[in-house]
């Protein structure tokens, strides 16, 4: 699974990541995801959508090597040895590793799919083709 | 811990300039969900009787529901509510976007405004800051402006509602506006809020919406998300979005044409969905949680002028399109950014430019009186019209007011054929050859709304000339539509591509904790329709089945071209309607709820608070 963007498709529902907190921490709060919508209104009128593709920056910035890739080619920090200190956060290209005040340790995609799944109109989709594509009108 | 609500009630006094945080009542909660049937119960409870719609005693209510940010279909609704200045009664609006979602993460199912401020306000909510900030800098600016500019001052996070000149001004069908585009449309509340001289709301939430069991209610909506994808409707509805009902109306004879005279307009494919998108080639923009977005976001371009526009919705189109006689769908879509960046509604203020024409059309309404000349299909006469009334200025002043009271100053002609029931101007249907839709807006609690009984579809199906049924119909519609908006999620899943309902009182099962029928729901929202009946009895003098009647052209003039050519409904069939509506809600012949009826519902209290205005 990859993830893939489509931004022309986005039409700023935020299912996306609604899905993505009910899937990471089974809470109902958008603002515990690891994707970015940004809405950009009036002008130019449309919505850029940030998502993980697992660069691996993340790893690379942090200071005490607790963000490791695992067999699945995916990144994943280890909340024990996380000492909070954010350069991760900083070092993000995507600006998706995401911060909230009920926790220390940065929210990380984990590359689960519910936000590929649940897209209504396929504006985040698996570039493999692993998860069906939804039709898009 | 309430399960599915935010769990406080924020209390908002600008009279004094102080904010108060307040529990929310479970009993509140179990017997009137949320959304709608807080902004009910609250208007009952705490406008009091005979307040002036725009004086300090009146209150606004903004409620959200327990599915409002939940994983469903549609989630991004919350509810407006007042004293309407439009009719004198109840009053209300609904909105989609985002505002609602992030009230609740911010803490807050519900804010009572009360009171009014000396100087410009707004609400700043930031999760537990709560503060009434300065609002000069914002007061007289554009929506658009005023949203922009709170975003960039608060941040892109913050949810914004404002009201805009035309709420200031007090104009009686002045909006509340959201998201660039989406609208608390109808009833004025956009003035209640300016007599208010509270400006806007902006809101940011971080906080997590307690659930009962949250891994069911993410497998449920699963469920519906998956239900939908593959559904034939999403391919009809997605890509035009409401505009892709407007070949319909007028297959049916239903579009409203030329000040309602006619209901079909023959240059109806300019202004179609399919136009829309060719000429205006826009993105779509949803609210939270849908997967149909009919939001359709673009740069409206034409002679009048060049801006970003969402829309023109059906609605829109209708009301500004075939009302005004506009055949290009640049030069409503540009129509209808200026009625949202100046905050009025855009169905009123196409109600009231359209009648304003057919007023001068028929000479009720001179030049000198006006101040140029009016006719259906000029646009900028339409523009320069729209302006006059957001700023109150000659003829503005009065039909800011509304065709009803502009009705009574032009004489009995004018009357007749000024669209509107109880002052509140009629939506995008023209019903002379759909009995049961005019029924529907004939006993609509807040006035001409199509909303709570979108029984056209009826009409169509079992035949636009029967009276026999429709009744019972439109009761049943006006049970099922407005539950949506207790629940704060969007009905148009359910009404386009037939999503069943029931999986929306399953969805509240796992949110709240509680088992709740899709009857259990239909008792809630009957007993809603009861209510708010009782508040039109208690605020409006002489309130009843007088109140009732749609335009008198609705008997006097057959439809003169179209598909519903020569169609028109007799008054004694407007009379059996009237009375078969009566006698199944259980009212009395003039159409008040009887003292049993209120107390089967459980609304005993109100029953002895009207004693002496009710039957027993």
């Amino acid at each position: 699974m990859k993830i893939g963007l489509r931004e022309d498709r986005c039409s700023g529902c935020l299912v996306c990541q609604t899905a993505c907190s009910l899937s990471l921490f089974k809470e109902l709060n958008p603002k515990k995801s690891a994707i970015v919508i940004e809405p950009r209104f009036p002008t130019p009128g449309n919505y850029a959508v940030h998502a993980c593709d697992q660069c691996g920056e993340c790893a690379t910035a942090c200071p005490v090597g607790c963000i490791e890739k695992g067999d699945d080619g995916v990144y994943r920090i280890d909340a024990e040895s996380c000492t909070g200190c954010l350069v991760c956060v900083e070092a993000c290209p995507q600006k998706v590793m995401r911060v909230h005040s009920s926790r220390e340790v940065p929210i990380k995609c984990t590359l689960c799919g519910d936000c590929i799944r649940y897209c209504p109109r396929s504006a985040i989709y698996d570039v493999d083709g692993d998860i069906a594509e939804k039709r898009w009108y | 811990m309430l399960n599915g609500y935010a769990g406080t009630i924020l209390e908002v006094d600008l009279t004094r300039g102080a904010v108060r945080k307040e529990p929310l009542p479970e009993k509140l909660a179990r017997e009137w969900i949320g959304g709608r049937g807080f902004v009910a119960k609250t208007l009952w409870d705490r406008v009091p009787a005979g307040a002036d719609p725009l004086g300090p005693d009146n209150i606004v209510v903004v409620a959200a529901g327990p599915l409002t940010g939940a994983p469903s279909l549609g989630a991004g609704r919350v509810h407006f509510g007042a004293k309407s200045p439009a009719t004198g009664g109840y009053g209300d609006a609904n909105m989609g976007g985002h505002f609602g979602p992030e009230l609740k993460q911010a803490g807050y199912d519900m804010i009572v405004v009360t009171g009014r401020s000396d100087e410009p306000k707004y609400l700043f909510i930031d999760d537990d800051r709560v503060e009434l900030r300065d609002a000069s800098h914002l007061w007289g600016l554009g929506t658009m402006k005023a949203e922009e500019t709170l975003k960039k001052e608060l941040g892109e996070e913050f949810q914004v509602a404002t009201i805009g000149p035309a709420g200031e001004k007090l104009v009686n069908y002045a909006c509340v506006s959201h998201d660039f585009g989406r609208q608390a449309g109808r009833t004025g509340i956009g003035a209640v809020l300016g007599s208010k001289k509270l400006k806007a709301f902006a809101v940011r939430g971080t906080k997590t919406i307690p659930l009962a069991d949250p891994a069911a209610v993410w497998a449920k909506g699963q469920e519906m998300y998956r239900a939908v994808f593959d559904n034939p409707g999403m391919a009809q509805w997605t890509p035009e979005g409401t505009a892709g009902v407007v070949n319909w109306a007028n297959e049916v004879g239903a579009f409203p044409t030329r000040n309602f005279s006619s209901s079909y307009f023959t240059e109806h494919e300019e202004i179609n969905g399919h136009a829309l998108i060719e000429k205006l080639k826009p993105i779509s923009k949803g609210c939270q949680g849908c997967p149909t977005p009919c939001g359709k976001y673009s740069t409206a371009k034409s002679r009048l002028g060049e801006a970003p526009v969402e829309g023109p919705e059906y609605e829109t189109v209708a009301l500004l399109g075939g009302n005004l006689g506009l055949d290009h769908i640049e030069e409503v879509a540009y129509l209808n950014h200026v009625i949202d960046d100046l905050g009025l509604d855009t169905i009123s203020t196409g109600a009231v430019v359209g009648f304003a024409m057919e007023c001068y059309q028929k000479g009720l309404l001179s030049k000198e009186e006006v101040g140029r000349e009016l006719a259906f299909g000029d646009a900028e006469a339409a523009l320069w019209l729209i302006r006059k009334i957001a700023a109150r200025e000659g003829i503005g002043d009065l039909l800011a007011h509304g065709v009803k009271k502009a009705g009574e100053e032009f004489g009995p002609i004018a009357q007749a054929i000024a669209p509107h029931v109880k002052g509140l101007e009629l939506s995008g249907y023209e019903f002379r050859n759909a009995p049961a839709m005019m029924l529907a807006y004939a006993t609509c609690d807040i006035g001409a709304h199509h909303n709570r009984a979108w029984a056209i579809t009826y009409d169509v199906q079992v035949g636009q000339d029967k009276v026999e049924g429709k009744a019972q119909k439109v009761i049943e519609l006006q049970h099922v539509r407005p539950i949506f908006d207790h629940l704060g999620v969007c009905r148009l899943q359910w009404v386009e591509i037939g999503f069943d309902y029931n999986h929306y009182s399953a969805l509240l099962k796992p949110v709240v904790g509680r088992d709740y029928t899709w009857d259990d729901l239909m008792a809630v929202s009957e007993k809603v329709w009861n209510l708010n009946r009782c508040f039109n009895v208690r605020e409006i003098p002489g309130f009843g089945r007088s109140w009732d009647y749609p335009p008198a052209r609705t008997w006097q003039d057959p439809v003169p071209d179209g598909p519903a050519k020569g169609k028109f409904i007799p008054r004694e069939r407007v009379e059996t309607l009237l009375d078969d509506y009566y006698r199944l809600r259980g009212w009395s012949a003039d159409g008040l709820p009887t003292r049993r009826k209120l107390e089967a519902l459980g609304l005993g209290e109100v029953a002895a608070a009207l004693a002496d205005r009710l039957p027993g």
